[in-house]
Order: structure tokens, then sequence, then C-alpha cells
């Protein structure tokens, strides 16, 4: 008896721990179910790395980006002329780099399953397609790759409850618990990239990178802020995966929104 | 109950409950990997990025690293905001309620300058605006979806950003800790009615490491650095408005124009990047502090990137003359 009770008491103890475990995506259109809103009007708040977004820095300067030997000889050739020549005056606006550029970003639910996300800076267009990852297409039917590749996204739910020791302890009676709050984060995972730089001044990636992003939406005082994480793994041209957040802050409307060209040199 | 049947239990238990602690837990390790503001920061007059208000510009033109060798400031530790805008790794230490096992507060350590962060979980309030003021300063948090939201008020006057810009005893400061697998991204929002013009925003990201990264928080003691600071304890290191003789150091070096070298709000929106375009004047090549990939063996010396950046804490040395004793 005092057997099956103990047994009793684990399993209800144990019960919301593997509840957690279940943080995937309730079933629902994406749109429906979002545990955030991303959509509307956000500008990029350039207080870290101002040096190296603000401005198109020095030749040569590599800062903060885990780079290998290849991806040095690459950026020490960088020739602004050669590229706007080519006509690729936007391969510093790929995926990989486009958080970084100062500049606004729209964005918009384009079906139940597709989130848009329209940048002023270089004027590109990211599909976030939700759904799980595609198979390998078959080379007829495979999609050219390019500067935004092709974005598999899923939403990231927050937990139902938390485990026993991360519980936070009531201090008293009279203290209210803290009011649920639907949270989540949005994860997109890109690939089938057309190779470009990570920074203005011709720091490659190549076309094998892949792209995992977070997008995690939180308020402060009276501004609702946007996180957008990044994960860069290239082999090619990093030594170790390259890691960097950059913050939006939310906008009432489009009121600044200023559509400029991608630029090689600016 | 079998002892048996016991163990078997426990390990059910155990085994099913692991996976779920490893998907929130925020404890552990962290090492810095994000931005390189900091560690990257080489001039002494270097606001680019802040919001700073007049006065928090007038404050920072007015500081002279030597003031650092005065007694009574030797043990001025770094601001909270350091979890953002530091160097450091981060440990983060749950404390439990020895009764209950339920959470009461999170402990973040980071480095030996940084005072402790006790971080409530029990629902208590922050105390009157007249409370003494630490270090550490008075932190809550609470859990807001996948995030852990943090809110610090009642620290000290200290370093916003090293040596460079400040933050008043009156700053509050709230940010959020995402985990996504075994990144931690933080995001922090800085209000300060006294020096900053509008909250500074800024995000980190932090990698889970095994073993501790973090340097133990040891004991401050005051010492003799500049014998006439001792000899004159009425003299204190500044200097006067528009004599800071490192104020065009940043725009000689790396071609930034004085405005955006001196911070501001309207620095930090794409609109200025218009402004820009006709100022900035890129040097033809990066000449110090470049990065890139490490040097091979035997060769030179390598700077390093990501996670490798010329940190330097408060005990790094600073270049020649900006320690000078202050004028007399």
């Amino acid at each position: 008896m005092r057997a099956r009770t103990l047994l009793l008491v684990l399993v209800a103890a144990v019960a919301p721990l593997s509840a957690q475990r279940g943080g995937g995506p309730p079933a629902g259109p994406p749109r429906t179910v979002a545990p955030i809103d991303l959509t509307g009007y956000w500008v990029s708040v350039v207080s870290m790395d101002w040096r190296w977004r603000m401005v198109t820095p020095a030749k040569g300067d590599y800062a903060g980006i885990p780079m290998n030997a290849a991806s040095k000889t690459v950026a020490d050739a960088w020739d602004p002329a050669k590229d706007e020549a080519a006509g690729e005056q936007c391969k510093s606006y790929g995926a990989p780099a486009i958080m970084s550029v100062p500049g606004r970003l729209h964005i918009t639910w384009q079906d139940d399953t597709t989130l848009k996300i329209e940048t002023d800076a270089g004027q590109q267009t990211r599909i976030l397609k939700f759904g799980a990852p595609a198979a390998p297409a078959a080379p007829s039917a495979k999609v050219a790759p390019s500067w935004q590749g092709t974005s598999v996204a899923q939403w990231q739910m927050s937990a139902p409850g938390l485990p026993l020791m991360l519980r936070p302890q009531e201090r008293a009676a009279d203290v209210p618990a803290p009011a649920a709050v639907r949270g989540g984060t949005l994860k997109a995972t890109t690939t089938n990239l057309r190779a470009g730089y990570l920074r203005k001044n011709g720091v490659p990636y190549s076309a094998g990178a892949v792209l995992t992003e977070y997008y995690d939406v939180t308020k402060a005082g009276n501004d609702t802020l946007l996180t957008v994480t990044q994960i860069v793994d290239d082999p090619t041209y990093l030594r170790t995966r390259r890691l960097i957040a950059y913050p939006f802050k939310k906008e009432a409307n489009g009121d600044k929104w200023d559509p400029t060209p991608c630029s090689a040199r600016w | 109950m079998s002892r048996r049947l016991f163990t078997l239990v426990l390990l059910c238990s155990l085994a099913v409950t692991a996976p779920a602690l490893a998907q929130t837990d925020l404890s552990g390790s962290w090492a810095r990997q994000s931005q390189n503001d900091n560690g990257y920061a080489n001039e002494p007059v270097d606001l680019i990025g802040i919001p700073v208000s007049a006065d928090g510009r007038a404050k920072a033109l007015s500081y002279n690293i030597a003031s650092l060798s005065a007694t009574e400031r030797q043990c001025q530790m770094y601001t909270p905001w350091y979890i953002l805008y530091g160097p450091f790794p981060l440990q983060i230490i749950p404390e439990q309620d020895p009764i209950t096992q339920k959470l009461m507060a999170y402990r973040l350590v980071g480095w030996g300058d940084r005072g402790e962060q006790l971080v409530w979980m029990d629902g208590r309030p922050h105390p009157s605006p007249n409370a003494p003021h630490t270090h550490g300063g008075f932190s809550t948090g609470t859990w807001e979806g996948i995030s852990l939201k943090i809110v610090t008020t009642h620290f000290k006057m200290g370093d916003m950003k090293r040596h460079r810009a400040f933050s008043s005893d009156r700053a509050k400061m709230t940010y959020t800790l995402t985990r996504h697998d075994d990144i931690l991204t933080v995001t922090g929002s800085l209000e300060d009615p006294v020096y900053l013009a509008e909250p500074f925003v800024l995000t980190e990201i932090f990698q889970l490491t095994s073993g501790t990264n973090g340097f133990p928080l040891t004991p401050c003691e005051p010492i003799e650095e500049l014998p006439q600071l001792h000899e004159n304890p009425a003299l204190v290191p500044h200097y006067l408005p528009g004599k800071n003789p490192f104020m065009n150091e940043m725009t000689q070096k790396k071609g930034i124009p004085l405005e955006a070298v001196l911070g501001g709000p309207e620095t930090i929106y794409p609109e200025y990047r218009k402004k820009l375009k006709d100022t900035y004047k890129a040097p033809a090549k990066c000449e110090d502090s470049c990065g890139g990939p490490p040097a091979p063996r035997g060769g030179g010396p390598g700077q390093g990137g990501q996670g490798a950046a010329p940190a330097g804490g408060r005990g790094a040395a600073p270049p020649a003359g900006r320690g000078a004793p202050p004028p007399k």
C-alpha cells in the first residue's frame, strides 16, 4: 500500500515535468497559434557593433568574426568595384548579414503558414515557411540559391510548467501569483544561400552556410523589443559557429520606411 | 516498500525529468560570444552607439582614469549592466529553499570586478528608492514564457561602458534571459534619467560551457597607487570641459566623425547613416585590433576572432599616458 502511494506521489510530481518537454507547437495554423506577435514595423537599434555596421569598416577589419585562413584570403581581395561590375551589390544583404544592416523590418503574414520579412535597406524579402524541413529536392525541382535562401520556420512554445526545483517560491500568501504570460520563440533555419558577405568589407560566407535564427519579443519599459539571435554554421569560412544577436524596436507605423537599393560600398 | 522498488521508481523519475530540466534550466557556466564594443574599445573617448544625455556626455568627458587610483575609488565595481556590455563570462546558480526545494533566487556571478547579483524569484517587491544601494543592486525575476525577465534597481553609479560611460544610482535595468539549446540570449534595456536620453538597448549571447569559467569574487583592498593622490587628498583626477586630450583620437584613427563618437540617441538609428555618408572617411586599411584568423604556430602575434577579443578587464594596462598623473 505504502509503495503504491509513493509511486502515485512520484508520478504526480513527474507529470508536469514531462509535460514541459512537449514544448512544441500546438495544433492549428501557425498564424492562429502564434505565441508571439512578430508583425509590424521594427527599427534596428544600432547600439552594438556600431563601427562595423553604421559605416563600412576599413579593409582588413575583421574584428569579432571567427574566420579561418581561407576566409581571410577572400576578404583581403575584397573589391567593391568588381562586385558592382558583376551586378552583385547585394552580397552583404544576404540572410546571414541582413539583420546587421541598419534599417527597418516589415513583418507580415503572407498566408496562414508563411511569414514575410521585408527590409527597406537593400529592399530584400525573406520568406519563412512553416512546416517540416523539406526533403532534398530532385535536381530538376531544385530552387536556385538566392541571397535570402530557403527558410523553414517553427514555433517553439513556452513550457506549461516549470520543474519543481525551478518553480518560484511564493514569499507570502498575500503576494498574487504572476499572471501567466503566453510566450515562445520563432526558430527559422535557412539554407540554399547564394554566397555573400557577413560584413560589408568582404568577409565571406559560402553557399553551404546554414543560418539558424531565433526571434524573441520582449517588453521593457515602454518599448517592445525584437531580438534576432543568429547562428551561422559555415565550415568553409568559419572556425566556429558565428553567434550574434541584434535588437530591434517596434514602431507604431511605417512612416519612416525608407527603401534604398543595395550598395557594395556604403 | 522494498529498497529495490524504491530505487527503480527513483531512477525512472530521474530519467523522465532530466531532459525537462535541461530545456529550461539556466544554471551553469556561460561563455560570452557576441558584440565587440567593449573588447575592442581602445580609445578613451568612445560613446559610440550609446544614447547618452548631455549630462552623460559631460560626465564621460570629464573622466580621467587616474581617478581609479584614488583610495575611495579603487574598489568601485562595474554595474550589473556589465552582464551585457562587459567582456566577462557568466555563471548562473539557482538557490533553493532548503525545506520546499522551490526556487528562491538565482545568483548571477561574473567576475571579480562586478558585484554578485541575487535575483529574487519569490515575488518580493523592490525596496523604497531611498534604500541603500549596492554594487550588485536589487533584482527580481519572473518567468515570461520561455524567458526569465529580471528588473534590477538600487545599484551604485558606475561604468556603463568600461572607463568611458557611466550610469547613475537612479538607473533601472530590465533584461530577459532566453535559452535556445546551448545558447543564452540576453536582451537588456537600461533606463537612466540622469545620464541617458533614452533607454540603452543591448543584446548579448553566451554559450554553455563545461566547468567554471567565472573568476571568483575576491575582496578588493585599496592600496597606495599614486603617491600624489595620498599626499593631497583634495586632488580629484578629471578633465575640465573641452580639455579631454583624447576627444579626437577615434576620429583620427578610425575616421568616425566626432559627433558620432560622442554618442546620443540620434546616432543609433538608421537615419543617421545619411549624415555619416558625407562625413565618414574610412581609413585605407585596418591598422590595429583587426581580428582575423589566429596566426600560424611560430608566426607573429595572432588575433582571434569571436570570443577572443582583447578584452582587458579593469586590471588591463592602459595605453601609455592614459593613467598619467592628474594635472597639479
